[in-house]
């Protein structure tokens, strides 16, 4: 096996063949999850440090459990406590940490771009994007393909049992991964400031999907010239009846999203996946949100408590998807040799 | 004023074999520079007794370029230029004036902010004029003393770096400025548009989710600075323009007669937006990059003389101030070095044309004497001597700016300055700076 790369920085440097590669090993630490001692050795030696530029509990934690079971060893950095408050800059804060022989740096950072940045300065380490930004969070993305694949193949994490690559394999077949090809996949909300959006449109379109973006014109990015989506919707009771996957993202008030619509309550009323407009999905279509959610706004209560939200199953899959991540990377990747040479 | 010469005589120079390109025309003439004029222009000159030769065999002999854009970033940031080094870049890149942009610290809105930086330039390699603030502190709020700053010799006064947001505001400053025959410069962005852009609005920012300065916060300035114009009567230049709609605007208003004048910067007419997709802050600048479309429009507005000057925006930033994440870095590039070559390399206009758009137009936009030519026995003795056909390769670490923030590093171009006299004296002799 070859060509996996040396970062992760967005979707596209995955390209299909990658993700299906990430979905596959995922499948395999869903298992180890459910041992009862739920650690392989497969990164034992290595070290792998989290960078933290931007408050998230949900995501450090799940990158910093994945990495510890596969036995990596896990540094901590946050922004607030680390000679960045001193005024040490993105740039020599990463090279400090490179010059640690460090193998992995997970970075988040509110900069559009920075891990990529980060990338070209310390060349000799493998750099994982866990959200930049308005630009990319590909795990996040990863994991939502993840889950939708788990609830396709018709099983979900209680019953691992059998072996997935063989329910999988009769479903990868030469029409893309999973049976993603030609599946509806419907994006709603703050698609322009959203970070999540990117790499699931990339993610979605790569794997065969036909996304539709539904969101008022303001709340889309300026242009859409060269998204890899089907359409664009301004009216969501029309995209619901066909949907195969309706996956919504928080209106983002603190990034200012709050000033693109009048009000909350006319969003709701416009985008929120109300009660009503969930008796409008066919019984199978998906529900997913990357969280965190803002019940009562883009997704009513009720809905997000129904069987056919994966909103908790999204947050157990997370962890085997960042190990296969970090695994692949740091074992597959064109770093793999060249690190303790 | 600089010394001359080790004797005190008054130095002589001759620059010799050359083609003369100003204003007037051209013709193959050496040039007699005695003291801090020209001395005769003709054919097969004698070469004085004691005269430095400077040869110019195959090269294009014209009046010293005019940068009306230029950052020299002194007093405030020294550590990303001063008006030494600054001025030695100007000198390289062939140009022997720069008017300075007021956005120092403290800004040039006093008569002793004024005072100071033209103390400063009594000693530089290049002219150094001042562009006055238009507003107290660039604020935007109250009108800066612009006619105790006339006094002193401004003749250009602008905000650059931000715009005068208020349009009653800007109205008052141009009828004021119209009474002292003075022009004011406008940075045209508008800020409620623009909002915290860090790059063009578009399919790029929108990629990138890097936040987008729209085309149009460029354009409803430009399109209301006409109106003021129009109704004032004052004379508007255009700093930096860079879209297809604020061109044809001043295509329009020109042609209607508005007292209008325009300047575009080399990046604008070499560069797209497409150039931030690696996130590199050395490709962030304010008006941003652009699509093709506003490249080519930037190109056309030069040729059909609807932009009547290349000027640099040369604006140093130090190497730790574009190593930040792409929306925090200051924006800006260096220019002075590379104008004239990428202008010979990237224009389709004959050499003639060029230097109208990079030293005698700009000079009288500027209100600049002795500047731009002609070049004629009793004029200023402030010369360019190009190579239009050497060809070279940007180097960062060779530029004499203090900074490295050139975006064209790597890159091969064609026209070289070979020599630059001010003031009489040589301080650019084959490529190297004198002093």
């Amino acid at each position: 096996m070859s060509g996996f790369p040396r970062n992760l920085l967005g979707i596209d440097d995955l390209g299909p063949d990658g993700i299906a590669e990430v979905l596959r090993v995922t499948d395999s630490f869903v298992e180890v999850a459910h041992r009862a001692n739920p650690k392989v050795p497969a990164l034992r030696g290595r070290t792998v440090a989290t960078l933290f530029f931007e408050d998230s509990t949900r995501t450090r934690v799940s990158f910093e459990t994945a990495a510890k079971r596969l036995s990596a060893d896990v540094l901590s950095f946050a922004a607030g406590s680390s000679s960045v408050k001193k005024g040490e800059s993105l740039r020599d804060t990463v090279e400090t940490i490179e010059a640690m022989g460090i193998d992995a740096v997970i970075i988040r950072h509110s900069s559009s771009g920075a891990p990529i940045q980060v990338a070209r300065w310390v060349p000799d380490t493998a750099v994982v994007n866990a959200g930049d930004g308005w630009h990319e969070h590909p795990t996040q993305a990863l994991l939502d393909c993840y889950t939708v694949r788990q609830a396709l193949l018709g099983r979900d994490a209680d019953d691992a049992g059998d072996d997935p690559t063989d329910v999988a394999g009769a479903l990868d077949g030469d029409d893309g991964i999973g049976g993603f090809k030609g599946l509806r996949v419907v994006i709603v909300g703050d698609i322009r400031h959203s970070r999540v959006a990117r790499s699931q449109v990339a993610a979605y379109a790569a794997l065969g999907a036909e996304v539709t973006l539904v969101a008022p014109r303001t709340l889309l990015p300026p242009s859409l010239d060269g998204w890899p989506v089907a359409s664009v919707s301004h009216h969501l009771d029309r995209e619901l009846a066909d949907a195969d996957v309706v996956s919504l993202l928080r209106v983002q008030s603190e990034r200012g999203s709050g000033e693109f619509v009048p009000s909350l309550r006319e969003y709701t009323a416009g985008y929120g996946l109300t009660a009503r407009r969930a008796a409008m999905l066919r019984p199978d279509t998906l529900i997913l949100h990357p969280g965190p959610m803002v019940r009562g706004v883009e997704i009513a209560s009720e809905v997000a408590d129904l069987p056919a939200a994966r909103i908790t199953g999204q947050v157990s899959n997370g962890v085997a998807v960042r190990m296969a991540v970090l695994f692949l990377l740091l074992t597959q990747g064109p770093t793999e040799g060249s690190l303790h040479a | 004023m600089p010394e001359r010469s080790v004797d005190g005589d008054a130095r002589m120079v001759i620059v010799r074999g050359g083609t003369v390109v100003d204003a007037t025309g051209e013709r193959r003439a050496d040039v007699v520079v005695g003291g801090d004029r020209v001395l005769s222009v003709g054919p097969d000159l004698d070469v004085p007794a004691g005269a430095d030769v400077l040869e110019a065999d195959g090269c294009v002999v014209a009046p010293g370029l005019v940068d009306l854009h230029t950052h020299l970033r002194e007093p405030g940031h020294e550590e990303a230029e001063t008006v030494e080094t600054g001025t030695r870049a100007a000198a390289l890149g062939g140009f022997t004036a720069v008017v300075a942009m007021p956005n120092t610290t403290p800004p040039l809105d006093s008569a002793d902010a004024v005072r100071n930086v033209l103390e400063l330039g009594r000693t530089a390699t290049a002219e150094v004029a001042v562009a006055g603030a238009i507003t107290v502190g660039r604020a935007g709020e109250r009108l800066a003393p612009m006619a105790e700053l006339a006094a002193l010799g401004v003749r250009l006064f602008t905000d650059d770096g931000a715009g005068v947001q208020s349009a009653g505001l800007m109205r008052r400053a141009l009828e004021y400025a119209r009474g002292l025959g003075v022009t004011l410069a406008q940075h045209c962005e508008d800020g409620s548009l623009a909002c915290d852009g860090a790059m063009h609005e578009g399919a790029w920012s929108s990629r990138l989710g890097i936040p987008g300065m729209p085309a149009l916060a460029e354009e409803v300035m430009v399109a209301r600075d006409i109106a003021l114009a129009r109704a004032t009567g004052a004379r508007v230049h255009f700093l930096h323009l860079s879209t297809v709609g604020s061109i044809d605007l001043v295509r329009r208003a020109k042609a209607e007669g508005v007292p209008v004048t325009a300047e575009s910067a080399p990046h604008h007419f070499t560069l797209t937006d497409a150039c931030t997709a690696g996130y590199d802050p050395v490709f962030k600048v304010n008006p941003p990059l652009r699509p093709d479309d506003d490249v080519e429009a930037v190109k056309l507005g030069l040729e059909d003389g609807t932009v009547d000057a290349i000027a640099t925006d040369h604006a140093p930033h130090a190497p730790e101030a574009k190593d930040l994440p792409f929306d925090q870095a200051p924006p800006g590039m260096l220019g002075l070095q590379t104008a004239l070559a990428l202008a010979v390399t990237e224009l389709r206009l004959p050499i003639a044309r060029l230097l109208a758009l990079l030293s005698w137009q700009p000079a009288a936009i500027a209100g600049l004497d002795g500047q731009g030519g002609p070049v004629e026995a009793g004029s200023a003795a402030n010369l360019v001597v190009v190579d239009p056909t050497a060809t070279w390769t940007v180097d960062p670490f060779a530029l004499a700016s203090r900074s490295r923030n050139t975006p064209y590093a790597g890159r091969t171009l064609t026209g070289r300055v070979r020599h630059t006299v001010f003031r009489g004296e040589p301080v650019v002799v084959d490529a190297e700076a004198q002093r």
